[in-house]
């Protein structure tokens, strides 16, 4: 099998493993502020981070890891690049569009930017963002590249010279051949991004990083089809809970039993 | 495939079959949704159903009081009864839907994004409600950041594509309204040169089917979850028995699925599946926002924890503080015996 090129894309999100508390509503800017929370790479496009250098290890190739964003850490960048990306490229912009109606618009600005990398054989991404939730940039992508998507990708083989794919799906297992270019979307079941080690943090210093401005691709966010946000709110998910003691646990399991018969739940 | 959909009008459900089951049970919710928003925005509902049981799954839709469009000789997506968006796309243009509604469930939620692309429509994933406002605009909403926030969307241009989360919409009882018409499409009319460009350069190879335990955990009215405190597989066992006796699904939080105690197809929460059953019975479960987020909008929610100030007691309905293994076996023998009592 020939070396593969392939693009990564990765977006920076707040930390979602963080509590609840951590996150506020500014109505002003109708937008979502973390305290506290540091970015973190998006768990989805690490997976598909991991699965990328999976496949480099069989076929040699490159890793270009696609970023956009207000701004984005540097030293979030560097960890995942210390993994294994090659070079990375960067979309930076205080203008753009990145809460949860942006959807439409990043795929459109992304797919400039694959386009303007040139060459690649697969494009890897995560299935949905932890911030925005929205599901549907990677595949977005996909449709506006003209290329075959595979979603929930969790391994890649080489046989004969085929690239097989293994899909995790909810009720069974499928293999699908798939010619370049082409997306692999991934979630957990591709595996959690590998840990760098401290010389490759030292080493991934040193690799290109290009920045991009909205401006250098010539794609107008706005072109994209429009949905308003009109408001943000913090659900009420706590409820009065009634408890239900016993002399034993075996006691309160059987009253808890009684209970919710009584009350018509069960 | 992009074309101007003005004058775009009415909604058009894809709902997916299962074979001879017929019409799934999120089928029925989303007809009972996209009828509802129809009739206020004073417009036309109709679902859409093609593949293995779309026969059976129509003449149920139908019975539901909707006009259903059965597209015959179309292929569903690979493995499961779901229109494709290939299929979707040309009926689009064709019938000028104002809102088009898949399930968010897989391959539902990839198909509505592909749909909405080859469209060049917007597209809300996962909405937890739907409703019409004055002046006839539609208002989704959608959990974010893991359900730690709620987004209100309005859409701006049409046809505009959402994804619905399972249980939120309410199936109308059988023969409460007058049985819909039954409109049957050639696919080869709607599909000219049969090609699918989405999946071109992808073949399928193999597909093996991965052995469940019964019940569907998105579609169970019980869910009986195990968290970290289980301790191991055996714990899952007194689970399953549970669950057996009351009709539901096992489920899981992350880390007795990081452990293999459980199938990572268990495992609810952001990363895993939504559920929303009418009761949700947590064990050992502390309630991180991870989990909650897959399961808060259960009816009733039981926890059943060793430790008093875990999280997952604020956010239930009914609890117990011990130790499971005391606990749950006495809960499990006294519901057996209510319901052999039942007879």
């Amino acid at each position: 099998m020939e070396e593969l090129d392939i693009i990564v894309c990765a977006k920076q999100v707040p930390d979602p493993e963080a509590p609840p508390s951590s996150f506020s509503i500014d109505r002003e800017s109708m937008s979502v502020v973390p305290h506290g929370v540091p970015p973190v790479t998006n768990p989805f496009d690490e997976n598909a981070l991991e699965l990328a250098i999976r496949i480099r290890e069989l076929t040699g190739g490159t890793i270009t890891m696609l970023s956009m964003g207000k701004s984005i850490s540097r030293a979030v960048l560097l960890k995942a690049m210390a993994t294994g990306a090659d070079r990375a490229v960067l979309i930076e912009d205080p203008a753009a569009e990145v809460g949860p109606a942006a959807g439409s618009a990043t795929a459109r600005v992304l797919a400039e930017a694959v386009l303007r990398i040139g060459r690649f054989d697969l494009l890897l991404a995560g299935r949905q963002a932890a911030d925005t939730n929205s599901g549907q940039v990677a595949i977005g992508l996909s449709v506006l590249l003209g290329i075959p998507c595979v979603t929930r990708a969790s391994s890649v083989e080489v046989r004969d010279g085929r690239l097989l794919v293994e899909r995790t799906l909810p009720d069974s297992l499928e293999v699908v051949e798939v010619s370049p270019p082409a997306a692999l979307i991934t979630g957990p079941e591709a595996g959690d991004l590998r840990y760098p080690k401290i010389a490759d943090i030292k080493a991934a210093k040193g690799r290109p990083c290009e920045v991009l401005h909205l401006a250098d691709l010539g794609v107008e966010q706005s072109g994209a089809p429009r949905v308003r946000l009109l408001d943000l709110t913090q659900p009420v998910r706590e409820r009065r809970c009634r408890m239900v003691d016993g002399e034993s646990g075996a006691e309160a399991g059987e009253r808890l039993a009684a209970l919710l018969q009584g009350k018509g739940v069960i | 495939m992009k074309g101007e959909l003005n004058g775009s009008s009415g909604v058009m459900v894809f709902a997916q079959c299962s074979g001879e089951k017929g019409m799934n049970r999120l089928a029925g919710e989303l007809a009972g949704l996209g009828m509802r928003l129809a009739k206020d925005l004073g417009e036309d509902a109709t679902v859409v159903v093609c593949g293995p049981g779309a026969e059976r799954a129509a003449d149920e839709l139908a019975g539901l009081g909707m006009r259903t469009c059965l597209v015959e000789g179309a292929e569903a997506v690979a493995g499961s009864g779901c229109v494709p968006a290939t299929v979707a796309g040309p009926l689009c243009l064709r019938e000028r839907p104002r809102l088009v509604m898949y399930g968010h469930v897989p391959p539902g939620d990839e198909e509505a994004v592909r749909l909405a692309y080859l469209l060049g429509a917007g597209v809300t994933s996962d909405c937890t409600a739907m409703e019409v406002c004055d002046e006839r605009e539609i208002v989704l909403s959608k959990p974010v950041y893991g359900g730690n926030v709620m987004a209100r969307f309005n859409p701006e241009s049409y046809p505009y594509v959402v994804t619905v989360r399972p249980h939120v919409g309410v199936a109308p009882e059988p023969g409460t309204s007058v049985v819909g018409e039954i409109v049957r499409l050639e696919a080869s009319d709607l599909l000219p040169d049969g090609d699918d460009a989405a999946r071109r350069g992808a073949t399928l190879v193999s597909r093996e089917q991965v052995p469940s335990n019964g019940v569907c955990l998105e579609e169970a009215g019980v869910v009986v979850a195990g968290g970290r405190g289980m301790g191991g597989r055996e714990g899952f066992e007194s689970l399953e028995k549970l669950a057996g006796l009351l009709g539901g699904a096992v489920g899981a939080s992350r880390p007795p699925c990081d452990s293999g105690w459980a199938n990572s197809a268990s495992q609810v929460g952001i990363t895993g599946k939504i559920v929303a059953p009418d009761i949700y019975i947590a064990v050992a479960i502390s309630g991180s926002t991870q989990h909650l987020s897959g399961m808060s909008d259960a009816g009733t929610i039981v926890a059943v924890n060793r430790d008093p100030d875990a999280y997952i007691f604020k956010v239930s309905d009914y609890g117990v503080t011990g130790d499971w293994k005391e606990v749950l076996p006495a809960f499990t023998a006294r519901l057996a015996e209510m319901k052999r009592q039942e007879g």
